[in-house]
């Protein structure tokens, strides 16, 4: 089985999808020639043509518009933004029309399209480069928003996404592009999106993450095994639209304590959504205030001090901590 | 009815009066003061200067992705000669000489390459925006500046900057169109630098032209040859009397190019020959305007080495300033609203608590690319 990162896998994904039908295709800003600003579409120009892998001029809402007209018309269309922050750009096509057509034409019209975006800071980039605007798009109903964490999962779930028959926005962590390798069977596979993945078994608390900081919930489980004896388990969302309810509330059952980390800001967040679902489904079960561990509710910083704001283990640790002695 | 060919009213003018070999068109030449031309000249190249501090620094790891403006310097500063503190200037992020021009410290540039907020503050007293990353989004901004200016009777002006590829974005659409309804008094400048990233100009737009664009919003423009910033400043001239005199907006395209990569995390091989770079660098606004001033007797090696020699050491002063900088890693709460609300002051106190303790936010960090 092949080592790799996660670009290298999400662009496995999308070539093994290119090579199984035709009508897949991918658009956007810099995708050709240039393969992606982070190379993400490495070699789709060369093996499919001008025609399947599209540099398009630089208009977010024609990308996305253009795009659930392809989809409208029976491709399997994956446009990119280049950037999360770009994304907005294109929300009123987004909004006002791909998410909207399976409902409006009672199933008469659907919108099988990907949008994918790389997500998230932690790269020292300059402003609008580092949003995380997946609670916006989880607001959506009729989207699907999806984020991986690891090179295998990145590539089953963009599978999963382009076979899907809805629209799906699919946010890349861009801080973990490269960051680490991981196995990746040979043949392709898929996901189903919209359940989560026990990242780290354990029965004293229940770490719910996604995305890059997946990664500093289990380093900080990782520090609460060693330093304090606490076993705690760590569920990886994968997909916040829809939210995996029930392996959130089994979890939570089990352990009595919750804690949220994800790097977007607080205010009407996932981790909002996750807090009210354990209180109407397991409020019973709580042994102590569910904690959360995200960004603050302001704009992320610039660079110099982006690591203030982004959840790091020890923030997790901590909250962790308070949640155990209570 | 008869098939008709209709007579469309607007024009398109193209402008260049300097060669690049420093030759100038006697008769369109602009009667400019000889202190004004060598003011010109420094600036100039303080910002070739800068950029090459810039990418040092950047390859140092001291500042963070760094957007070269190498080859572009009189597209923008031209522009900006025209204009006054009181009249607004809304760049995107390719306007470094004429930021400079303004009076934006080099120090404060530096910053907001640096990744400080204090970057993009606009120093006291200028009509500025601070660099725009969103593209094409500046161009509504100075929409509404220029707007106001009208409806409150000013008799000032909005000069903007927005990339070749940035005309594909529905806001540069969008803003000229109301720029033409509202008869507003607004230069918008085209950076025609041939590329946006990867994609090549012939790729971004079927027209010939994008000066001609002006042309469906209903008022006239001007192609320029960039690189010549004689050609620049008479445009810019008549632009912004026009503007000023309520003759309502101009679009100005400048023909130039982008010497340089993207950003510092580009790798521009991927897309372009170099044969082209190679095409272009004679055409370089720095060296024809210097020849320009040679002539004129107003430049020679001698002022060109004080130049350089003055110039590297508002650089040194600047980095030092720039690297001396210290913020409160808490002060981002600050400036979300004019008060900080309850729960920001409680998150704002739960930060303080952690980081009081001793931590050092430890992430694994992906090389930028930008
Ligand atoms: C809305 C938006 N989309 C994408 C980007 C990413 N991006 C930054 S610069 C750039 C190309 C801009 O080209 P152009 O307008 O010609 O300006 P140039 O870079 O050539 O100065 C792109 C795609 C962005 N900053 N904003
Ligand atoms: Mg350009």
């Amino acid at each position: 089985m092949p080592q790799m990162t996660m670009v290298q896998a999400i662009n496995l994904a999308m070539k093994e999808a290119m090579r199984e039908d035709p009508n897949v295709v991918v658009l956007g800003q810099d995708v050709g020639q240039d393969e992606g600003v982070f190379r993400v579409t490495e070699g789709l120009l060369k093996e499919f043509g001008p025609d399947r892998c599209i540099d398009t001029p630089l208009a977010e809402a024609a990308i996305a518009g253009g795009t659930i007209g392809m989809a409208l018309a029976g491709m399997k269309p994956i446009c990119e933004m280049q950037f999360d922050g770009f994304s907005y750009q294109s929300l009123h096509q987004i909004e006002g029309h791909a998410r909207r057509f399976r409902n409006r034409t009672r199933g008469r019209l659907s919108v099988p399209m990907v949008m994918r975006f790389p997500y998230g800071g932690g790269i020292r980039a300059i402003e609008h480069h580092s949003e995380a605007p997946e609670a916006t798009y989880a607001h959506w109903a009729g989207l699907k928003v999806v984020l991986p964490s690891s090179p295998r999962n990145a590539r089953a779930l963009l599978r999963a996404a382009i076979l899907d028959p809805d629209p799906v926005i699919y946010m890349e962590p861009k801080a973990i592009y490269r960051a680490f390798r991981e196995e990746v069977p040979e043949a392709p596979e898929t996901m189903p999106i919209g359940k989560a993945r026990i990242a780290r078994a354990g029965k004293d608390m229940t770490i719910i993450s996604y995305a890059a900081s997946l990664r500093a919930a289990l380093e900080a489980a990782e520090t609460l095994e060693d330093e304090h004896r606490i076993d705690a388990e760590v569920i990886d969302l994968l997909s916040v639209s829809p939210l995996d309810s029930d392996t959130i509330n089994a979890s939570v059952r089990k352990t009595g304590r919750a804690v949220i980390v994800h790097e977007a800001p607080r205010h009407c967040s996932v981790s909002g959504e996750i807090v009210a679902r354990i209180v109407e489904e397991s409020l019973l079960y709580l042994e102590a205030p569910i904690k959360r561990v995200t960004g603050f509710d302001t704009a992320i910083p610039f660079f110099a001090n982006e690591l203030t704001y982004i959840p790091d283990a020890g923030r997790v640790v901590k909250a962790a901590l308070e949640t155990a002695r209570f | 009815m008869p098939r008709e060919t209709m007579t469309i009213a607007q024009k398109v003018e193209s402008i260049r009066i300097l060669s690049p070999d420093g030759t100038v068109d006697k008769k369109l030449e602009p009667k400019l003061p000889d202190e004004d031309l060598l003011g010109l000249y420094k600036t100039m190249l303080s910002s070739r200067l800068f950029d090459e501090r810039c990418f040092m620094l950047q390859r140092q790891g001291r500042i963070g992705t760094y957007g070269p403006t190498k080859g572009q310097e009189a597209a923008s500063l031209g522009f900006a000669y025209c204009i006054n503190n009181n009249d607004w200037f809304v760049p995107a992020f390719r306007e470094t000489a004429a930021m400079l021009y303004r009076g934006w410290p080099m120090s404060t540039i530096m910053l907001w390459w640096g990744g400080h907020e204090i970057g993009a503050t606009p120093p006291k007293g200028l009509n500025d925006l601070p660099i725009c990353v969103p593209v094409s989004s500046q161009c509504q901004l100075a929409m509404g500046i220029s707007w106001a200016q009208k409806l409150k009777k000013t008799k000032d002006v909005t000069l903007v900057f927005v990339g070749d590829g940035g005309t594909s974005e529905g806001d540069f659409h969008e803003a000229m169109n109301f720029a033409g309804v509202y008869k507003l008094p607004l230069v918008q400048v085209i950076q025609n630098n041939q590329w946006a990233i990867s994609i090549p100009r012939h790729a971004q737009t079927a027209s010939p032209t994008i000066a001609q664009k002006a042309i469906a919003y209903g008022f006239d423009a001007f192609q320029v040859d960039g690189n010549d910033i004689l050609a620049c400043i008479v445009a810019g001239q008549e632009a912004v009397k026009k503007a000023r005199e309520g003759g309502g907006p101009t679009i100005i395209e400048a023909i130039t190019y982008r010497l340089g990569v993207h950003t510092t995390a580009d790798d521009p091989k991927k897309y372009r020959k170099d044969e082209e770079v190679k095409e272009w660098e004679p055409k370089d606004p720095l060296i024809r305007f210097k020849a320009y001033l040679e002539k004129k007797k107003l430049l020679t090696d001698a002022v060109e080495t004080k130049l350089r020699e003055e110039i590297r050491l508002k650089l040194d002063e600047a980095t030092a300033v720039a690297e001396g900088y210290r913020a409160s890693k808490t002060e981002f709460f600050e400036y979300v609203y004019a008060e900080m609300t309850p729960e920001l002051r409680k998150q704002k106190a739960e930060l303080e608590e952690y980081l009081a303790h001793g931590a050092k936010p430890s992430h694994a960090n992906e090389l930028s690319r930008v």
